[in-house]
């Protein structure tokens, strides 16, 4: 006897049809994880599980059936006690979906006023989902919380209700990876205590290699596999799965090009301290070093990666590089001439989000030939368009009428428009889904190699390393704690951090292993700890590491790692 | 926190004082003092001892800003920049063209301004408020449509024509209240029931559609979404999170007239015949009396100004973001 | 017929050219053209632009000033007449030359009040042209359908020159103050922060009674009348724009802050544009909807000000025909016994129905233009 049962489930908006006859079922104590890129209308069904679609959209047909109801017959106000009782649902921004203005704890308390619960379970919750603290994090707001607290946060406001299925959209993507793997270790641990359904919608395919009993794949509003996860992950039967699987960056044919020996930009030294303002003559009480003493160095057709978390300072760094942000400190050569100023049109930009990096009322010919006018260069824009997998009769097109890809591609273009040696990506394909994502990450290998071009590849996608980097460069809290060739850093981490990330990433083949979870958040860098900055989250932290910064160890000729353990 | 209030305190000061350079280059600078005198007077028929004695009747025959024939500190005080705008710091207005102090006047017309403008404000807010959500609950239905048409057609309606049709067909077909005065005291109420009336209902229209925007906006967020699969009702949806988030965008601009709701109401003032400071504006505008409307603008402004303090701290009170830095 | 181009004319006619030539070049921008085609959708702001069309065609007739020839007398140039007319004036002639002697009620036959007639005896007095005038005369036998007619140019020009005067300045003010930052922001906040603390009537009133000096102390600046009230007309405009430029002002700013750490912005520094290049083509364009919202939506309320401004004495010239001053002088009308209300009826149903053509459709460009409001 399965707890839901979807049967032919289609949600219409307007005429468009985005589920288009879903059926599946999940058994008591089962995850079912229904896994797809974005737009395959994963998300519609699990809000019209709930009956919580947006106004636009309304069930067209199919029928749902839970724990024995039909879900689609019971009246609104039966439905109310479903929610949050029957079933519980966790979103993806922690950061959006918590009331601002409201206490943790009275938002939890909310659910258990509501299904029966005692008023004093809320810090048990708490507790139950790591939260140290729970008396006092209960009065707190959400603001007061770091991401991954709030989303532990839901999940404990989820959990009240004591609900028979949990449906978590996508309950991590807004997270990093060393606390992605932490709430899902605590979504797997809680689901086995209290025998709750979990239907997981996810799009990567790493965390349904390690949550999942059963998947279904989506796309364009379909249902079109629905397999066992163990065999689904040796071997799927369906085109799209298959490349979907082809897709990823491990599995993309990694061609040998090698970077010359020449250095081409060296960064010494650099830093970008903002001042933190206090007290009503507005005085410098402190900064936030965002970045503080890194020193890079690319070469000529290389790619160093610059690998981090959020707010660890690689995107700054980044943007300091080309002096977009002024840096506090430090020298940045390039072609051995002192960068001061603007950085010279041999560096150029590609930023991370494909919607906010065109400029919506100009054309892809004048985004285009904006950086060749200002620089004098001359080129065609057409031939530009064509090198980057567009067709030259794109020109008068607005950005509007492109795809995230496409967009990227213009941005990439634009870039390439003045003849640059070097390219800084920020996360160029984070907003992609993972088969255009696959599209970039050849499109910028293919360029490297016809045109000669270095990048320096901030990302936080460790995959994405692997197949396009020849050095990596790993940052915490502003500074690089480990760098060397990928070969070093991606399967020789020495430096506790490396390992704890390199651990943390959800793998496809399921392969847990000997894991080193990483507890507690990356501190604010306004406030970081005395000594190395990862000494309180450290499983092997020394006395010395509380007291003093290390020194670089070299490891080898390549290898370097910032660490008190490999101190000579 | 407290540094907070110094700072933005700190911050009203180059502002009063922006404020009080405006109005003196307004009133003295644009034109001078001759000028005003000769208008005043009749420009055609008017004698330089007349002009003189107008200018002496008011303090206007000082220089501006410079008075060479004066000794020690005279020199700056006996001036009319000195006299005439320095002094207002201190709530100094000096005389109407009626001979009468400013201040004491201001300080006594305040309260029957205060007892039409408060209640309009605050039955306003209620009922602006209990109507937007009103729409809000019914949003996309007929209802609302029809209720943000109506809104739209209220906002069309100059204010004149609220007061002039309530005047006409409450007391004056109806005879339900006098149609115009003011007494102290509790029979005050009945003077007041018709302007406060009518304070509100013109209020409603553009208050309602504003509000109704801020909520619908609020309504589309994340969390809200959260509420709802917890399993809330729809009216606990609206109350327990929607309001008091929505509460941040409303103090923004609700707050800051608290003050300014001494100055009182121009219109329903001057056509109730209410003896507040917005019919003794009024007055004094008809009258071309500079006096009187220079202290107006200058108290307005430092009541604005209070305003905008009392929104920052208002801000703190509801925003636990804020309250917390 | 000699032809008089008032400043107001001038500028009026300016504003059309500029909303026509705006109106040509948007006609190739495809976001325009999409978000006017979303506007015209709605049956609503279909009608509502079609009523304001009619509004501005009467107001564009009512801006073409001439001063009319008088009759050549022997032996002597020509002259012209110091009263100033417009095409209105001419097409109306009717109208304006059938006047009673006082009040009639609308379409009536007989005067409003009772007189002693010529045969001695108590009673209404014949009007000159019975059943004539649509919405009755008023005290001094003037046509109140003309009055109401010749009201619309005047609530026209303070709707829209006010924001022609004041749009200069705030979009450069807002656009500097957020993109440069640093000091000239300081600046610029402080000065739209001071101006926006003195309440606005009191701001107006105290520069129209300024204004009012300088007018009547230099009668000779003016060639007549009309020269006169117009040159009060703009400068009300003027003040208006000032008084009101602020808003504008900080949203721009607001919005320009927002679209200085946009990422094509940042791309655009990348390449070494100058600010002046980035601002024109990067922030303007993007924030020409924000401009354009805020045009429409300010009309109407600009409109229902000039009413308020003139009935407390700070509005345009006594002598201008607006709605403001008809309403002024309506309001003593109604406590006679028995009321004339039909010079008050006509200013609200005119006024009325601009306003509200106005709002309607400035709320179908809002929903059409403003991102936001996209649902």
């Amino acid at each position: 006897m399965s707890l839901l049962g979807v049967r032919d489930l289609s949600v219409a908006i307007g005429a468009l049809m985005p589920v288009d006859g879903v059926s599946f079922e999940i058994a008591p104590g089962e995850t079912f994880a229904l896994l797809g890129e974005s737009g395959c209308g994963k998300s519609l069904t699990a809000l019209s599980l709930m009956r919580l679609l947006p106004p636009a959209a309304h069930i067209a047909r199919g029928e749902v059936n839970f724990d024995g109801r039909d879900l689609f017959s019971i009246p609104e106000s039966g439905m109310r006690e479903l929610r949050g009782g029957g079933m519980a649902m966790i979103f993806q921004e922690p950061a959006t979906s918590l009331n601002p203005v409201m206490t943790i704890g009275d938002q939890i308390g909310e659910v258990l006023r509501l299904h029966g619960g005692r008023p004093g379970r809320v810090s048990e919750l708490l507790e139950a989902v790591g939260i140290p603290d729970p008396e006092r994090r209960a009065t707190e707001y959400p603001f007061q919380l770091s991401g991954g607290m709030k989303q532990r946060a839901m999940i404990a406001m989820a959990l009240a209700g004591e609900p028979k299925l949990l449906i978590a959209d996508e309950p991590t993507t807004a997270l990093d990876v060393t606390i992605q793997a932490q709430v899902l270790d605590l979504l797997k641990d809680l689901q086995r205590q209290m025998g709750m359904a979990m239907l997981l919608i996810t799009h990567d395919l790493g965390v349904v290699a390690r949550m999942a009993d059963r998947v279904g794949v989506m796309h364009g509003g379909r249902l079109v596999e629905v397999a066992e996860a163990k065999a689904f992950f040796r071997g799927p039967s369906h085109p799209y799965s298959q490349r979907l699987f082809a897709a990823l960056p491990e599995n993309l044919a990694k061609p040998a090009s090698q970077p010359q020996d020449q250095t081409l930009l060296e960064v010494d030294n650099l830093a970008v301290h903002f001042p933190i303002r206090r007290g009503f003559l507005q005085r410098t009480v402190g900064c936030i070093k965002a970045v503080d003493g890194v020193a890079l160095k690319v070469s000529r057709g290389g790619t160093l990666a610059v690998v981090g978390e959020s707010g660890c300072g690689k995107t700054t760094a980044g943007k300091a590089v080309l002096h977009l942000l002024p840096p506090t400190a430090g020298t940045v050569q390039f072609a051995g001439q002192a960068v001061t100023t603007l950085a010279p049109r041999q560096m150029q930009m590609v930023f991370q989000d494909p919607f906010g990096s065109l400029n919506p009322r100009l054309r892809i010919g004048q985004i285009i030939a904006e950086g060749m006018r200002a620089q004098g260069v001359a080129g065609e824009v057409g031939a530009l368009l064509e090198q980057v997998g567009l067709e030259a009769s794109m020109v008068a097109r607005y950005p509007h009428e492109f795809s995230g890809g496409q967009r990227q591609r213009i941005a990439i273009a634009r870039a390439l428009a003045v003849n640059p040696q070097l390219l800084v990506c920020d996360e160029p394909t984070s907003a992609l889904d993972v088969s255009v994502q696959a599209q970039i990450l050849r499109l910028l290998r293919d360029l490297q190699d016809s045109r000669g071009l270095a990048y320096l590849f901030i990302t936080h996608n460790i995959a994405v390393v692997d197949y396009l980097a020849h050095n990596v460069a790993v940052m915490y809290l502003g500074r690089i704690v480990e760098q060397g060739t990928v070969d070093d850093v991606l399967r020789n981490a020495r430096h506790p951090y490396t390992q704890a990330l390199m651990a943390a990433v959800p793998r496809i083949d399921g392969i847990v292993g000997q894991r080193l979870l990483v507890p507690g958040d990356p501190p604010s860098p306004a406030n970081p700890p005395a000594g190395c900055h990862f000494q309180p989250r450290c499983p092997h932290a020394l006395a010395v590491c509380r007291e003093t910064y290390p020194e670089a160890t070299a490891l080898s000729g390549s290898h370097a790692v910032r660490c008190h353990l490999f101190a000579a | 926190m407290l540094a907070y209030i110094v700072r933005r305190l700190l911050y009203a000061v180059p502002i009063l004082i922006g404020v009080n350079l405006i109005t003196f280059a307004l009133f003295f600078v644009v034109n001078t003092p001759d000028d005003m005198a000769r208008m005043q007077l009749g420009v055609k028929r008017v004698t330089p001892e007349a002009i003189e004695k107008w200018k002496v009747e008011r303090g206007y025959d000082q220089p501006l800003f410079w008075n060479g024939g004066a000794a020690g500190l005279g020199k700056a005080t006996e001036t009319i920049f000195y006299r005439k705008s320095v002094r207002m710091f201190v709530f100094d207005f000096g005389r109407a063209d009626d001979g009468r102090d400013i201040a004491r006047e201001i300080t006594m017309r305040m309260g029957p301004s205060l007892a039409v403008a408060l209640p309009v404000f605050l039955l306003g807010l209620f009922a602006t408020i209990s109507f937007a959500l009103l729409l809000v609950y019914f949003r996309a239905s007929y209802l609302d449509a029809a209720g943000v048409v109506a809104c739209v057609a209220m906002m069309s309606i100059s204010g004149l024509f609220y007061i002039i049709g309530g005047q006409w067909l409450v007391s004056k077909i109806w005879h339900l209240v006098p149609i115009s005065g003011y007494a102290e005291g509790l029979t005050a109420g009945k003077f007041l029931v018709l302007p406060v009336l009518i304070g509100v209902i013109g209020g409603i229209g553009s208050g309602t559609r504003w509000y109704r925007t801020i909520f619908l906006e609020e309504i589309g967020k994340d969390y809200v979404r959260t509420a709802r699969a917890k399993g809330l009702s729809e009216r606990l949806v609206l109350f327990r999170h929607v309001l008091r988030n929505a509460l941040i965008p409303i103090l923004t601009g609700v707050v800051v007239v608290i003050p300014t709701l001494f100055m009182g109401s121009l219109l329903i003032e001057s056509f109730f015949g209410i003896p507040g400071l917005g019919s003794y504006t009024i007055d004094a505008i008809n009258a071309q009396d500079f006096a009187v409307v220079r202290s107006m603008v200058f108290i307005g402004s430092c009541l604005y100004i209070v305003g905008l303090l009392l929104t920052d701290i208002s801000y703190t009170l509801v925003d636990p973001r804020i309250r917390f830095q | 017929m000699k032809p008089v181009l008032l400043w107001s004319d001038a500028l009026f006619f300016l504003l059309i050219a500029v909303a026509v030539g705006g109106a040509w070049w948007g006609r190739r921008q495809a976001h325009l053209r999409a978000g006017w085609a979303q506007v015209w959708t709605s049956r609503r702001a279909r009608i509502s632009a079609v009523v304001l069309g009619i509004f501005f065609v009467i107001g564009c007739v009512d801006s073409l000033h001439y001063r009319p020839l008088l009759p050549q007398e022997e032996g002597k140039p020509p002259a012209h007449s110091v009263e100033v007319l417009s095409a209105l004036d001419a097409l109306l002639m009717p109208l304006k030359a059938n006047t009673e002697k006082t009040y009639s009620a609308p379409l009536a036959n007989e005067l409003f009040a009772k007189e002693t007639l010529d045969d001695g005896s108590r009673g209404f007095p014949a009007l000159k042209y019975p059943g004539a005038h649509v919405f009755g005369t008023d005290k001094v036998g003037q046509d109140v359908f003309y009055l109401t007619l010749k009201s619309i140019r005047t609530g026209l020009l303070i709707g829209t020159l006010t924001t022609l005067i004041m749009l200069p300045a705030a979009v450069l003010l807002g656009i500097v103050a957020g993109y440069l930052g640093g000091w000239v922001d300081d600046l610029i906040q402080y000065l739209y922060t001071t101006l926006n603390s003195i309440p606005g009537v009191l701001l107006i009133a105290a520069s129209v009674l300024m204004m009012q000096v300088i007018i009547d102390t230099h009668p000779d600046w003016f060639a007549t009348a009309a020269e006169r009230a117009d040159a009060r007309l703009l400068a009300l405009c003027a003040i208006l724009g000032v008084t009101s430029w602020t808003g504008l002002c900080r949203l721009l700013r607001g919005e320009t802050l927002k679209l200085r750490e946009m990422e094509y912005v940042q791309a655009a520094r990348a390449f070494g544009v100058s600010r002046l290049a980035i601002m024109l083509r990067h922030v303007l364009p993007n924030v020409m909807h924000i401009v354009l919202i805020a045009v429409v939506m300010d009309f109407s309320g600009l409109v229902l000000a000039e009413a308020v401004l003139s009935y407390v004495g700070v509005g345009v010239d006594p002598n201008t025909i607006s709605f403001g001053t008809m309403i002024n002088a309506a309001r003593l009308e109604l406590a006679r016994e028995p009321m004339v209300w039909w010079s008050l009826a006509a200013a609200f149903v005119f006024m009325f129905a601009m306003v509200l053509a106005a709002n309607l459709l400035a709320d179908a460009v809002r929903d059409a233009f403003d991102p936001r409001a996209a649902k």
